[in-house]
């Protein structure tokens, strides 16, 4: 009743106030030219009083010192556009108006992919005939781009580049929205093998990696292949319990894996189980099987000897960190234990090889760890390499760390190494998650 | 005939548990103090938990698999916002296997939409300037009045899951409201005795609060937001209170004492542990309680001083 009210007594305050008042004439006529002309003179004062006050909001924001958004031209949902230059159009060129991308469509840019890159510096110095590394070196600049895809989906994509070339780290679709919680990725990724293998550079608590992922399982890029993966969490009442599959192509590493033919693929299974044991301290277990065919059994180009490697990984990881003084103490233990089953001419070769490491956190910036390693050689499962290091890492703040390393390695063939290797890391754009 | 009724008994039997018996609505939060707030206007009609424990860091939580869990149950999560969580709440959301709890999704509440947000950075803004949250300070719960919006936001979002139970929630939203209103007249009237008292906190945790109870921060025990103390800025610091005769020094009970105790020896201040959360010390167990504890320790740290 009340709006009816309303427009009642304002057409009547109108028609009273009307400079033609015209008061006699009460035809429908006039009523409804006045209420026009009402209106028209309520739109006139609405746009006055809207260009004042835009007016004195921008004299508010430049004495504020910000700048002001220029009022957008172009009507919404209708790019801004120029013309094609002369002579395009005969020359095979676009012809009619081209759209203009920038300042006009900023909006868009809202749907940017967070972008961060992380820069690695390693140099070594000492000692190390075998597998050294150079004494300087931008060892990666690592680029990431992440984004939410749409309802269903984001998609992640790593990028590194060395010195010289670029390598697809990792570039994947995750589909979060599938029934019966089964958590999918779809591209190129590292393997659900163990732990190392699945962590970048930047989250390693190492300038290196250690022997065992050297020697059986692919090196630095170990198991990263393009394929699918499926995580589900197996509900029980006890603990968090995941198995995850993964199907791919079949080429990874150096010599870890080799696809020759369509069927040549590889598979990873991982089984994780974590539990809490307390408020500051959980233990995280996991089994890893992965298999493959490797490059051993390739004979100028072709795979004669249709040779196998399978995987067999076992690993452990121990976290304390007490949560009043979560941000100054912290002790994180992991091991890892590798077997390796690889055919190749001359049979079965069987090794096996593992680290044990311990890092504690014992101010707010600073870490001091060790580690201790061995390892048989895949191909010559004879040959056994150790080796122990110890590291102290600076953190000057949540983006950037420097860090010391110690290793001597005693390697099977050729002499001891004794290295000291350092590494400085920094990290720009956008804040990444702490990894755990 | 037999049958059909027994079709239909089957499909009623079936249909029964998500028709007519909803179970209680399952709310997990990034704090405690959402928790707090979600319990008050939630009551019986909803369970709550927080992933971060009141007596932890906010900014450094660990994404351990064991949240995953609870939030694959959860249906509605609610998180403060303003990049407070973005270390650890992102990687357990994706984990999750929720698409209800998803950012944007219907199961997701954002606490500070409608906050009082302070510091908001202007032009230009660097990590030169230590960990600087670019969204604003995203330690808004400090405000009662800010308490209130939270609640509001959380009541919309469960009306929205349990139209049945609307007014329900909406009641005890009108209560948590009184109740808060005459809160603030006594937390208030504590603190207007101190109006322009001037105090340095260790890290950017309180503007919300000494804003609402006219408390004048002059420095910081951290040089940069997230940047541990230094010898140099300490200095600095403790040369500026003595300057401006500066008797209080606030610290959250997650930062180590060292630094503020020896400001607190060289400057004669008090060093005075508050709760930035609810669960930040044992007595505080609600959010009422978390102002109660915070004036109350307060006020008696600056009556020892000797301050004015």
């Amino acid at each position: 009743m009340r709006p009816m009210r309303l427009v009642c007594a304002s057409i009547v305050a109108g028609t009273l106030l009307s400079p033609s008042g015209a008061l006699a004439q009460d035809t429908a006529q006039t009523l409804r030219q006045e209420i026009d002309q009402l209106r028209r003179d309520f739109d006139a004062l609405k746009q006055q009083y809207g260009e004042r006050l835009s007016a004195l909001e921008a004299k508010l924001a430049a004495a504020e010192g910000v700048a002001v958004p220029a009022p957008v031209q172009t009507p919404p949902g209708q790019p801004a556009t120029v013309a094609v230059p002369e002579g395009a159009a005969g020359a095979g060129g676009p012809t009619g108006a081209l759209p203009v991308y920038g300042a006009a469509v900023a909006g868009s840019k809202v749907f940017n992919p967070d972008i961060a890159v992380i820069g690695d510096f390693l140099g070594a110095a000492g000692r190390n005939a075998i597998g050294g590394n150079p004494e300087l070196e931008m060892h990666e600049s690592e680029a990431a781009f992440q984004a939410v895809v749409d309802p269903y989906a984001r998609a992640d994509f790593f990028i590194s580049f060395g010195e010289q070339g670029v390598n697809l780290e990792e570039g994947f679709l995750t589909l979060t929205e599938l029934p019966g919680g089964l958590l999918t990725k779809v591209g190129k990724m590292r393997a659900a093998f163990g732990k190392v293998n699945t962590l970048h550079n930047h989250v390693l608590p190492w300038t290196d990696r250690p022997l065992v992922i050297q020697n059986l399982v692919g090196g630095e890029d170990g198991i990263d292949d393009a394929g699918i993966s499926v995580a589900r969490l197996i509900p029980n009442p006890w603990l968090f319990l995941e198995a995850t599959g993964q199907v791919f192509r079949g080429d990874s590493g150096d010599a870890l894996f080799k696809s020759s033919e369509r069927g040549d693929l590889s598979y990873v299974g991982h089984l994780r189980g974590y539990q809490d044991l307390s408020e500051s301290t959980n233990l995280d277990l996991g089994l890893s099987y992965s298999r493959g065919h490797n490059a051993s059994g390739i004979v100028d180009g072709a795979d004669v000897g249709r040779f196998a490697t399978r995987l067999y990984g076992l690993d452990a990881t121990l976290r304390w960190r007490p949560l009043r003084r979560s941000i100054y103490h912290s002790f994180i233990g992991r091991t890892e234990w590798i077997w390796s089953r690889r055919d190749q001419f001359d049979g079965l070769q069987s090794g096996m090889g593992g680290y044990l490491s311990g890092d504690y956190q014992f101010a707010r910036r600073w870490f001091a760890g060790v580690r201790y390693d061995r390892s048989n050689h895949a191909d010559a499962t004879s040959l056994l390499d150790t080796g122990g290091s110890i590291t102290l890492t600076y953190w000057p703040s949540e983006f950037s760390q420097v860090r010391g390393q110690y290793r001597r390695t005693n390697y099977a063939i050729g002499s001891t190494a004794n290295e000291l290797l350092f590494q400085f890391q920094f990290s720009i754009g956008a804040h990444g998650a702490h990894p755990f | 005939m037999k049958m059909k009724m027994f079709a239909a008994a089957v499909v009623l039997a079936l249909l029964a548990p998500s028709v007519f018996a909803q179970g209680k609505l399952n709310v997990m939060t990034a704090t405690e103090d959402l928790a707090s707030i979600a319990r008050e206007v939630g009551g019986d009609r909803i369970t709550v938990e927080s992933i971060a424990k009141g007596y932890q860091d906010p900014h450094f939580v660990e994404a351990k698999p064991s949240f995953i869990l609870k939030l694959q149950k959860a249906d509605v999560l609610v998180a403060v916002g303003r990049e407070l969580e973005i270390g650890w709440l992102p990687p357990l959301v994706q984990q999750s296997r929720n698409g209800k709890i998803q950012p944007g999704a219907e199961g997701y509440v954002d606490a500070s939409a409608q906050a009082q947000i302070l510091e908001i950075p202007q032009g230009q803004i660097t990590r030169a300037m230590g960990d600087v949250h670019p969204l604003g300070n995203p330690h808004y719960w400090l405000d009662p009045e800010n308490g209130k919006v939270i609640a509001r936001e959380i009541v919309a979002k469960l009306s929205q899951f349990r139209p049945n139970d609307k007014a329900y929630f909406e009641q005890r939203l009108a209560d948590f409201i009184n109740r808060l209103n005459d809160a603030e007249k006594r937390w208030a009237a504590m603190m207007t005795p101190y109006k322009g008292l001037k105090v340095a906190t260790y890290h950017r945790s309180f503007p919300n609060f000494t804003d609402r109870y006219g408390l004048d921060v002059i420095g910081y025990v951290e040089p940069r937001p997230g940047i541990p103390p230094s010898p140099g800025h300490t200095l600095e610091l403790i040369q500026e209170m003595k300057r401006q005769n500066v008797k209080i020094i606030m610290v959250e009970p997650y930062f180590d004492l060292k630094t503020p105790n020896a400001i607190g020896r060289e400057t004669g201040a008090r060093v005075v542990v508050l709760a930035p959360s609810v669960g930040g010390t044992k007595e505080v167990t609600d959010y009422f309680k978390l102002f109660d504890y915070d004036i109350n320790s307060l006020v008696a740290a600056i009556k020892e001083s000797g301050a004015k």
